[in-house]
């Protein structure tokens, strides 16, 4: 019978841990007591129940102690090491350059990734009872409809809770959509907010700076307010015990709190008294229907000890009760812990911001992967650079030094060298984040990124990590060198085995910095066109203001003082921005009707816009609302409706129906892009209005002070609006905003293709440092027989070049097919591919790998000869 | 020091090394042990004891020859000192002298 062993890294475990008096006893023990279980259990069990007694013998008696005298000479040793691996840094700085900037910019987007999942984490951390806050969320079954979840409730719900439901220690029930503009003596300024009861305070932590908490928000009509909106209100004034007026109702300033902290769920200016609310909606017998969940939200705090499952049981009676006296919906309650609100399941109604867990895996993971191919590379460039630093090792282990100190003495360097890196990635981290934040408008309402303690700590930890993951691999290299070999000859060196593993590697690293840089290129170039594409009509210079409910001939009166404004018209919408506004259309054919899409103007408008009139003219009539009669098509109409063969000419006087208003065609106009240029051209009708009280001034200015003109407008306009704000756009501006989702996907891409290529040049780098140390020999042999540079240049770099050519070759058909089959078909008018964007990128990708290539092999190439062979 | 006093199982063990005499190393004391008592006798308790016994100073070891079994290491023989024997003495005594403490008559009663 073959002999069997027990499981080998059970009995290293045990060599290691064990006490060396102790040992050889011990490992004896266990393995007679292994072969004589293998007779009695089996192989298998034998090598369980073995390894299980392995652990078993981790006891006090049986551990090594650590030595004073070990102890002490791994402190010293620390600091020699660092004093070493500072010198070993500051001799290669070009190295230590390429590693540092290498790794500070990947961890710069780790740094990115922990600032923004903490700030997403700490989302409420600041209530002191935030572990038993609990949102009472509901599930509305109506009829056949797909069952739907509620971040909202009935305030009968939260009534029914607060009186007949045990188990609970505070109640306390809000309503949004608090929307009004409030006067204060002259002021007149809008203001947001909740309605809230008094209860607030006691589940909240909102601290208030003056006013009663228990009392604040106890009577009707009595209004809490943030410092901020108190500021904004009353200005220097004590707010406190004064009121404001909204509408005809007067609201009693009863206290003031802090701001709502920028990572709250909900946020408010003001807190109004939910008995307000309700002496408000007395005569309405929908507000306190089991039934109108649209509006309210209950939160409940749980006493300490207080249970879940009861509180969720008392729930269910409460809904099967109210639902049985109900038809055709049934609303079930739920309950939500408060810090699954931001992080966690989207519900209808949210009161705030909402995001699923699965965004913070998907950016950990991102991070990760660009954190660990930074890692990656830094092993890989250390290794690479094995040569030098053999000789150094193997003296050092023929001085004395153990595995464990070689080892220690790498992680050491490479702990040092993330360190550095951390403090380039943290201020590249500084420039990022304003980046980040101004991606849009979301995230710099989501996120502050702020540094704080607790965030520099985790900075701190990640650059550790980094550091020992990154010089792990070297360092257990270095430290499994022989002495003896290495003094005798550095060549000997085993390095890597797996070269076409790392040539691979290679290939896939640049195929992917290739296509995101023509991605990127590709997308500018499309991005500028959407920019600078002839819509059909001119959009310089227009500033489109929007009226807020003002009658617009008011406006206009103002306005056309101004002399930097030529020219002024009106309509409902702004065109080539994205949003639509369309109507049914009829010609003759009553079966045949289609949508077309409308925008209602003056007659200023067309000349204004610049909008070509192919036949017919500008409306002639000045109608009513509901009294229009004339409609300017555009060609298309003509096209979808074959109205007289398509011929505008003939086309003047026809009678189209829309919105059951007969309407008679008066002029037709060149096609223009109603919608955005990402989609095709379709039917568009002008309708005629002299005023839309919902809708925009355009203005054609002809300035050279922009900022005076602006002013002015400003002035003119608060003559007419004094509460609500000038809300004026350039036509441009506004057309660039709309593709601003295009910008950010670029700018996302443009970063990283940035750290593509940066992770690529450093993998390569490695590649070709590697390469050329171990060939010097060779390569001085060949130049002792003749060989001149430029030949041996060609001899270790053609193979590289292969590489780069395989991933051109992988790379630029795969985008062009991308974005020829995939991306432009989505994009009705775009221009072609050209082939020179195909190429710049990647060229300019493949001079910095040939430049490296060609630094580094001339360098050797350069090389006396006699020096290496004479080494030897 | 701390006690001389032995623990039943230290008493055992250290019977049994008395009793094993040449043939007294960790497995071994483990298989009399069982063989004895009649109960499961885990290696892990009979090491700790035999540790502490040696701290006490009331055994002292060698280490022997190899063997195949041991996957080549070698036993480590326990033997009795004299401070182990007198305690081993000392206790008996007390047993003996509490036994004879009890008359025949009240023990025959239960």
């Amino acid at each position: 019978m073959k002999q069997q062993h027990p499981p080998r890294w059970a009995t290293r475990l045990l060599r290691w841990y064990c006490k060396p008096s102790l040992l050889e006893d011990l490992e004896g023990d266990l393995n007679e007591y292994f072969q004589r279980s293998i007779k009695s259990n089996g192989v298998r069990k034998a090598k369980l129940i073995y390894v299980i007694d392995v652990f078993k013998f981790f006891r006090l008696y049986t551990i090594r102690k650590p030595e004073f005298i070990t102890l002490l000479m791994n402190f010293i040793m620390i600091g020699s090491y660092i004093k070493t691996s500072g010198r070993s840094i500051a001799r290669n700085k070009l190295y230590s350059t390429i590693n540092i900037v290498g790794l500070a910019i990947s961890m710069s987007v780790g740094l990115l990734m922990i600032s923004f999942i903490s700030d997403l984490l700490s989302y409420d951390d600041f209530h002191e009872k935030k572990d038993r806050i609990y949102r009472v969320n509901t599930t509305r079954h109506y009829l056949e409809e797909p069952v739907m979840n509620f971040a909202s409730t009935s305030v009968k719900a939260g009534k029914k809770i607060q009186e007949t439901i045990p188990g609970t220690e505070t109640v306390t029930m809000l309503r949004r959509d608090f929307n009004y503009d409030a006067t204060v003596g002259e002021n007149i300024l809008p203001i947001s907010g909740l309605w809230a009861d008094q209860s607030l305070f006691k589940v909240f932590s909102f601290p208030l700076l003056q006013g009663d908490a228990t009392t604040a928000l106890k009577e009707p009509y009595s209004i809490v307010l943030t410092e901020k909106s108190a500021k904004k209100l009353f200005g220097q004034m004590e707010a406190l015990g004064k009121s404001l007026k909204i509408d005809t109702t007067n609201y009693l300033v009863t206290g003031i709190a802090k701001d709502v902290p920028k990572l709250s769920h909900m946020r408010f200016d003001a807190l109004i008294s939910f008995s307000s609310i309700e002496l408000m909606s007395k005569s309405d017998p929908d507000f306190l229907s089991w039934e109108s969940i649209w509006s309210n939200y209950v939160y409940i705090l749980l006493p300490e000890n207080g249970s879940i499952e009861t509180l969720q049981t008392n729930l269910d009676k409460l809904s099967a009760l109210e639902n049985a006296a109900i038809q055709n919906t049934k609303n079930e309650l739920f309950l939500q812990p408060l810090k699954e609100i931001v992080i966690g399941p989207h519900y209808e109604n949210e009161i705030g911001k909402n995001l699923p867990a699965l965004i913070l895996y998907v950016l950990g993971g991102l991070a990760f992967i660009v954190i660990i191919s930074a890692c990656f590379n830094y092993t890989n460039l250390s290794i690479a650079r094995s040569m030098r630093r053999s000789r150094e090792v193997g003296i050092r282990k023929v001085v004395g030094a153990l595995r464990g100190h070689v080892l220690s003495q790498f992680i050491v360097e490479s702990v040092l060298i993330s360190l550095l890196a951390l403090l380039f990635s943290s201020l590249l981290f500084l420039l990022l984040r304003n980046q980040f934040l101004s991606l849009h408008h979301f995230i710099s309402d989501l996120v502050s990124l702020e540094l704080s303690a607790k965030i520099i700590l985790y900075f701190v930890l990640l650059a550790l990590i980094v550091g020992v993951v990154a010089g792990f691999l070297p360092a257990l290299f270095f430290s499994r060198i022989n002495a003896l070999k290495v003094l005798k000859a550095a060549s000997s060196l085993q390095l890597f085995r797996h070269v076409s593993f790392r040539k691979a590697l290679v290939v896939i690293q640049y195929t992917f910095s290739l296509m995101f840089i023509t991605v990127t290129i590709l997308g500018y170039n499309q991005y500028k066109n959407f920019l600078a594409f002839d819509l059909g009509f001119t959009t310089e210079n227009i500033l489109n203001i929007y009226m807020q409910g003002n009658k617009s001939d008011l406006i206009i009166h103002e306005l056309a003082q101004l002399p930097e404004i030529t020219q002024l018209s009106k309509s409902r919408m702004i065109t080539s921005l994205g949003s639509m506004y369309g109507s049914q259309a009829k010609y003759t054919n009553s079966q045949d009707s289609s949508n077309i899409w409308l925008n209602v103007v003056d007659e200023n408008y067309m000349p204004l816009h610049q909008h070509k009139l192919i036949a017919g003219t500008n409306f002639k009539l000045r109608p009513k609302k509901g009294e229009e009669s004339e409609v300017i098509v555009t060609e298309q109409v003509l096209k979808r409706f074959n109205i007289k063969d398509k011929d505008p000419n003939k086309a003047i006087g026809e009678v189209l129906t829309i919105d059951k208003k007969n309407l008679t065609i008066v002029g037709v106009l060149k096609d223009f892009h109603y919608g955005s240029v990402d989609k095709p051209i379709e039917p568009v009708a002008f309708l005629y209005s002299a005023d839309e009280p919902s809708g925009y001034i355009n203005a054609k200015i002809s300035s050279n002070d922009w900022p005076a003109t602006l002013a002015s407008i400003d002035k003119a306009w608060s003559k007419i609006d004094k509460i609500h704000p000038l809300d004026a756009k350039f036509y441009n501006e506004q057309i660039e905003q709309n593709y601003s989702w295009f910008s950010i996907i670029l700018k996302v891409i443009g970063f990283l293709t940035f750290l593509a290529i940066c992770i690529a040049s450093m993998g390569l780098f490695g590649m070709v440092v590697f390469t050329t140390e171990t060939k010097l020999k060779e390569i001085s042999i060949r130049k002792v027989m003749g060989a001149n540079e430029v030949s041996l240049i060609y001899l270790l770099g053609k193979s590289f070049l292969l590489l780069l050519a395989i991933a051109a070759i992988i790379a630029l058909p795969l985008t062009y097919l991308f974005f020829d089959k995939v991306v432009l078909t989505q994009v009705a008018y775009h221009k072609p591919i050209e082939w020179s964007e195909l190429l710049v990128g990647s060229l300019g990708v493949l001079i910095i790998a040939v430049l490296m290539i060609g630094s580094q092999t001339l360098k050797v190439a350069r090389t006396n000869p006699a020096e290496v062979l004479k080494n030897e | 020091m701390k006690g001389t006093n032995l623990g039943e199982f230290e008493e055992l063990v250290l019977l049994t090394i008395a009793a094993l005499i040449n043939d007294a190393y960790s497995v071994g004391i483990c298989d009399e042990l069982e063989k004895q008592t009649g109960r499961t006798v885990k290696l892990g308790v009979v090491h700790a004891v035999l540790n502490r016994l040696e701290e006490k100073g009331l055994v002292k070891s060698k280490l022997g020859e190899a063997t195949q079994a041991r996957g080549g290491k070698r036993k480590r023989y326990y033997s009795i000192t004299s401070a182990g024997k007198s305690a081993l003495l000392k206790s008996k005594e007390v047993r003996d002298q509490l036994w004879s403490m009890i008359p025949q008559l009240s023990l025959k009663r239960i």
